[in-house]
């Protein structure tokens, strides 16, 4: 059992992050070389200035007219990816094992604080499930993999929630966590959830064909 | 054989019978597998299914919002199905993929300022209708404008002489108003080609002699060509017939070139503005045109700020302005439209959403160019538009795009708006003082 949980701990923390990351950087490197191969064209439009103005106007909250329509959504949205990355990053626990394996640290998000914004995660999951279930435009267009996707992330959030307020099994509780959490970073190249990087991408071409050629906003 | 819920019209019917299974997959893999790239693959790869694109399409928002017209929604029943099934789509799959690429989106390009992401969803609208299109299936109408481009190099069957003919005869008309004035054919080195769409020739020549007058009053070195290349419409652009679309641009430049002119004034059209600015550039292998090319409302704007004509009373009559897409979300030129108004006009409103936010006419991308079989449809699938006009109470919708004045003329009697739809053109020649330009005067 504890060599299960060595493992986990260990080689496979740094297996996650390299499919992660390299998975990532590959995918980035297939697109853009697949675009200078066979639509070279995208770079005649594309501009630094305006795939930025783009992707910067689209990161102000509610700047774009079309986020102000539909405030709770968008709401929802920013909070939920905001507390998406400083959770994780930023949970005392997790600082601790870094400085234990690295001796390299950073300041830490207070444990209640954190604790919070982790419900607020779970809610904000909740909302989204909701969202895909009543609201007939989005269930339109929901299959199983959708809610799949809302699973995958949910699980290590949630188990870490339990885990921290130590309900049931602590340690079945912390190995799911584990477990859960390398599962959602290296499913990302491979799902939707490479929309962390697409995403910038697809708006950087938009913007800079609104902005360069059409002289038009796109937000 | 008028279409119904199950049947479109004669051409994509007698179409569809044709098919076989084999082409038909052959088709449909040829087109995303071969004709697209990274772009389409992160397009389909990164939409989240978040229906945010719903707010921005007028045909869901008429619809009672069904979430069968929404813009991802219309790319779920066609392009995730093609993928989906490898291409082995039915010919009831095809007929629903001709509803939705030619008579439910305008490729007006709201929705990708609605998608966070910024996806292109026109443009995979754009996509199935290049394979419908080599499938065979297009609608009539819209395939008898692109068969006659490719015949005569213009949309409306227009004969050269008829062509050569109808200029002369506005020029002598004009004449009565100006004793000068001329409608200079081929003048070589002349500093504007005038370029129109054939329809004005065919129904609409007062816009060629209104034209003449605002030229004839700016004292411009003007001139407009008699061969084919005259008409810088492209219904070829949107039924994804590249090849023509891509062959009328470059015989369009190449007029130009030929006259050695120094740049490219065109009439108050957004489709052909967005062919000859934005598309048929492309194809022809020139990033940006190969000339200046300038939109009607950018030159009167030129004209009146820099008093080449003057007004000499304001229109009196409450007005609005409808922002075409091709020239508002396709160049900018929403807030020029907007001084040009000011300038010419005394009584202006806004109507709701405007500018890049504004709602399509719901004539264009080629919709209303399927014609007549369709033309109940289209009221229906745009009520929103007749709602947005009536909160402005206004008695004249400026419309300066001839899409958009054509569908917003629909939409103004069927839904009972009592607006007459004006370009701004019209009201430019009605106000502006009828006497020539001499510098310094």
């Amino acid at each position: 059992m504890n060599a299960f949980i060595d493992f986990i701990m260990g080689p496979m923390v740094w297996i996650s992050f390299l499919i992660f990351l390299g998975g990532l950087g590959y995918k980035l490197y297939r697109i853009i070389h697949e675009v200078r191969t066979k639509e070279g064209y995208v770079f005649s439009y594309l501009t630094w200035y305006h795939s930025l103005r783009s992707i910067g106007a689209w990161l102000i909250p509610f700047y774009p007219r079309a986020t102000r329509q539909q405030p709770f959504f968008y709401g929802a949205s920013y909070i939920f990816h905001l507390a998406l990355f400083v959770v994780p990053l930023f949970l005392s626990a997790h600082i601790v094992l870094v400085e234990e394996a690295f001796n390299v640290s950073w300041p830490a998000l207070n444990d209640t604080f954190a604790d919070l914004l982790t419900v607020v995660i779970i809610a904000s999951l909740a909302f989204f499930t909701g969202r895909r279930l009543i609201q007939p435009e989005v269930k339109f267009l929901t299959t199983a993999q959708d809610f799949a996707l809302l699973f995958i992330v949910l699980i290590p959030f949630l188990t870490g929630f339990l885990a921290y307020h130590q309900v049931f099994a602590y340690q079945w509780m912390m190995i799911l966590h584990i477990l859960s959490g390398e599962f959602m970073l290296i499913i990302i190249p491979f799902s939707r959830f490479s929309h962390m990087i697409t995403a910038a991408l697809t708006r950087a071409y938009t913007g800079s064909e609104f902005g360069n050629v059409r002289h038009a906003r796109d937000w | 054989m008028n279409p119904t819920e199950n049947t479109l019209d004669q051409a994509v019917e007698e179409g569809l019978e044709r098919l076989t299974q084999e082409r038909i997959t052959r088709t449909v893999n040829q087109v995303l597998e071969k004709e697209t790239g990274a772009r389409f693959t992160a397009y389909v790869e990164t939409c989240m299914r978040c229906g945010l694109c719903a707010d921005a399409c007028s045909f869901f928002l008429s619809n009672d919002r069904d979430p069968n017209r929404m813009p991802a929604g219309k790319v779920k029943q066609t392009v995730w199905e093609m993928l989906e099934k490898k291409g082995r789509v039915s010919k009831d799959f095809l007929r629903r993929a001709v509803r939705i690429a030619h008579l439910e989106c305008n490729v007006c390009r709201r929705c990708s300022m609605y998608c966070p992401f910024g996806i292109d969803i026109a443009y995979m609208m754009l996509l199935v209708r290049r394979i419908i299109h080599k499938l065979e299936i297009t609608p009539l109408y819209i395939q008898d404008t692109v068969n006659s481009h490719s015949a005569t190099l213009n949309q409306m069957w227009v004969k050269e002489d008829e062509w050569i003919d109808t200029l002369q005869w506005q020029e002598e008309d004009a004449r009565e108003e100006f004793e000068d004035l001329r409608i200079p054919l081929d003048k070589p080195g002349a500093d504007i080609m005038y370029s129109v769409i054939a329809p004005e020739p065919k129904f609409q020549a007062g816009l060629i002699y209104q034209a003449a007058v605002i030229m004839h009053a700016a004292g411009m070195n003007w001139t407009m060509p008699s061969r084919p290349g005259w008409d810088n419409s492209n219904m070829a652009m949107f039924t994804g017939d590249n090849e023509i679309s891509g062959r009328i641009a470059r015989a369009f430049y190449e007029t130009a070139a030929d006259l050695n002119v120094r740049r490219i004034v065109m009439g108050e059209c957004g489709h052909a503005f967005r062919s000859v600015y934005d598309v048929g550039n492309r194809w022809d292998a020139w990033a940006m045109p190969p000339f200046e090319v300038v939109h009607a409302l950018e030159f009167y704007h030129e004209l009146l700020t820099q008093g080449r004509i003057t007004i000499t009373e304001k229109y009196g009559k409450k007005v609005t302005l409808h922002d075409p897409c091709n020239v508002s979300r396709g160049r900018g030129l929403h807030d020029m439209a907007r001084e040009v108004v000011g300038m010419t006009c005394s009584d202006f409103v806004e109507m709701t959403p405007n500018r890049e936010h504004n709602y399509c006419c719901g004539a264009g991308g080629g919709v209303i160019n399927c014609g007549p079989p369709y033309k109940g449809e289209r009221m229906v699938n745009n009520r929103v538009k007749a709602e947005q006009l009536r909160d402005t109470g206004a008695q004249v919708l400026i419309a300066p795009c001839h899409n958009c004045h054509s569908g917003l003329e629909d939409i103004v009697h069927h839904y009972e708006l009592n607006m007459e739809v004006k370009f701004l053109g019209d009201i430019i020649y009605e106000t502006m003082e009828k006497r020539v330009y001499t510098p310094g005067v």
